[in-house]
């Protein structure tokens, strides 16, 4: 029997509703989901092309009638062609920053906003956020959904939110000592920041009043789980959600952290292979698929979020009976084949991670110079890193060898680089190289 | 007595040991020894230079990964045996060598200057002058390049 990290009540009694009524709820509120979604030219056409009507939604399963729903099809429909109500009914638009071009926007009602908060509020209750906690919100607010999204979700738990916003590190780790904040939120990778910041300034961990943090808004491994708790001396939880389904609040951990519980009862989960588009079995890697049940301002239908993750439907000993999913491994459009075996840049982040001495800036190649896949994983040296040794030169190449196929099960081969000599476009990291692709060899 | 030696990390790829090289002669830096250790995945080019700090300065500034260590000189008799007679008093003395490698330096019929990578090199350095090895220093090394 695994043991909680922590005791806490659970926010709302939906979280604990036995799975045959709440199949039955999701079954009422799919048939009105489409229903609300056919006054959507868009919805209306692709609902038509699928022979799909609300009529015809009796129960859960029925979702595999409807048609898939796409960030394309989003980014056809901008600014706000989605839109289910009339535009007066409006309290609230939110942006996703598109990597490429233009933004997508989503709205809310006063009642989506309502939703929303509430289901923040679940996840922070469940992740021991108390009425009475100080929360240092480090998110950015404006268009994203990460800052207003939990600060509306503390205000519902009755907690108090300092909206510190992004920027300024140093600021950020006064402005927490000197106000006592006991619960941050923020992403996990500015997490190790702020942590690195503080240590820069010589606090050691739990010097701060930190005690919990609340963390989401991109992928990250429970080895960085590990590396914050242990700079912050904090419990840290894991969220979910896009702004496209809501924001925030799709799903989040419980005490016992094993998977992220859907809030079911908002939300129609579905994973699937992402090129036959056919369910995988429980347990298995694929697609996360969401369909709202109560939106009123923007429904989406099978909305493919390319986030790849597993399901777990087993019972929970927290008592929440919604389906759990796995840390988000990666996302389908980067995932990697190499001799059959799925392989996802997060994996190669994660074994990385796992060998003290190098940066987590690497370069995965693959090609195919006969009939057999071949990777190359070039790893780029920190400079403090170095030794005048090639014995301690080859136990780091050694290991980065090992744990690369402890963690994905593939051999690859490794090369060590010079520090900035793999290529970042724009201040991203480019993770992939695959030449199977682009047809060199 | 000691010797500042650079150690720089290498690729192993082409043009890898050109670059660096280039990068001191532009600075006008000169490279009194060198030595290179390699493998089929990487290399570690060992220098050392009169000026290490300015080249540490412009290697780091050219984005090279420099390690900068200690390393002994020690003049050899040029002769059969001189090295074995050396390496016998390192043993006498309980000094463990990590590496060595010659240097250009060598005064031909006298003695061959080798330069050691030695465990503990401020001990290393007075057990060895205790035993009668004789130690150069950097001025008279560089001297003599
Ligand atoms: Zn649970």
């Amino acid at each position: 029997m695994p043991t909680p990290v922590l005791e806490s009540p659970i926010h709302d009694p939906a979280e604990t509703l036995p799975v045959p009524e709440r199949r039955a709820l999701q079954a009422h509120r799919l048939q009105e989901t489409v229903r609300r979604a056919s006054a959507v030219p868009f919805y209306r056409d692709a609902l038509g092309r699928a022979g799909a009507t609300a009529e015809a939604v009796r129960s859960v399963d029925d979702v595999r009638r409807l048609p898939f729903t796409t960030k394309d099809d989003l980014r056809e429909e901008y600014p706000l062609g989605l839109l289910a109500v009339p535009r007066g009914e409006l309290a609230r638009v939110h942006g996703s920053s598109g990597t490429t071009g233009k933004p997508t926007f989503v709205a809310y009602t006063r009642r989506d906003l309502e939703t929303w908060s509430g289901l923040v509020a679940r996840f922070l209750v469940a992740g021991g956020l108390r009425p009475d906690h100080l929360v240092h919100v480090a998110f950015g607010y404006g268009l994203f959904t990460g800052g207003f999204g939990l600060h509306y979700g503390i205000e519902r738990v009755g907690a108090a939110v300092v909206p510190a916003a992004g920027g300024n590190t140093p600021r950020q780790v006064m402005l927490i000592r000197d106000l006592g904040a006991e619960v941050l939120v923020c992403t996990p990778s500015y997490a190790l920041h702020i942590a690195e910041v503080a240590a820069a300034e010589g606090f050691r961990p739990g010097d701060l009043p930190l005690r919990l943090g609340h963390f989401g808004g991109e992928p990250w491994t429970e080895e960085m789980r590990a590396a914050i708790e242990d700079a912050l001396g904090i419990r840290a939880f894991n969220n979910y959600g896009l702004s496209e389904v809501i924001g925030p609040g799709v799903s989040g951990e419980c005490p016992y952290r094993t998977g992220m519980h859907v809030q079911e009862d908002h939300f129609l989960v579905e994973c699937v292979d992402p090129d036959t588009l056919a369910h995988v079995p429980d347990g298995e890697v694929g697609e996360l698929v969401f369909t709202t049940l109560t939106k009123e301002a923007m429904p989406v239908l099978r909305y493919r979020t390319r986030d790849l993750a597993a399901l777990d439907r087993s019972p929970c000993p927290c008592g929440r009976t919604g389906v759990r999913m796995s840390r988000v491994v990666g996302r389908s459009d980067d995932m990697l084949i190499i001799r059959g075996v799925n392989v996802f840049p997060s994996q190669i982040e994660e074994a990385l991670l796992r060998v003290e001495g190098t940066a987590p800036h690497y370069l995965i190649e693959v090609s195919r110079p006969g009939s057999l896949d071949e990777a190359v994983v070039k790893v780029e040296m920190r400079p403090s890193d170095f030794r005048d040794e090639m014995r301690q030169l080859q136990e780091l190449h050694d290991r980065i060898d090992r744990e690369i196929h402890a963690v994905t099960g593939v051999r690859m081969a490794v090369e060590l680089v010079a520090p900035n000599t793999l290529e970042r476009s724009a201040g991203k990291a480019k993770r992939v190289l695959d030449h199977r692709r682009t047809g060199r060899s | 007595m000691k010797i500042r030696q650079l150690s720089l990390f290498l690729e192993n790829r082409p043009g890898q040991l050109r670059f660096p090289c280039k990068v001191l002669g532009d600075a006008g830096i000169d490279i009194v020894t060198m030595s290179l250790a390699d493998t089929a995945q990487f290399g570690i080019l060992r220098l050392v230079v009169k000026e290490w700090e300015r080249a540490k300065a412009v290697l780091d500034a050219a984005g090279v990964v420099v390690n900068v260590t200690e390393v002994l000189a020690v003049d050899v008799p040029d002769r059969p045996g001189g090295l074995a007679a050396v390496l016998d008093a390192f043993e006498q003395a309980g000094v463990g060598v990590e590496y060595m490698y010659a240097s250009a330096a060598r005064e031909r019929g006298l003695h061959a200057t080798l330069l050691f990578r030695l465990e503990d090199p401020d001990r290393a350095a007075k057990l060895l002058e205790a035993a009668g090895v004789k130690l150069v220093g950097p001025d008279e090394l560089f001297a003599r390049s």
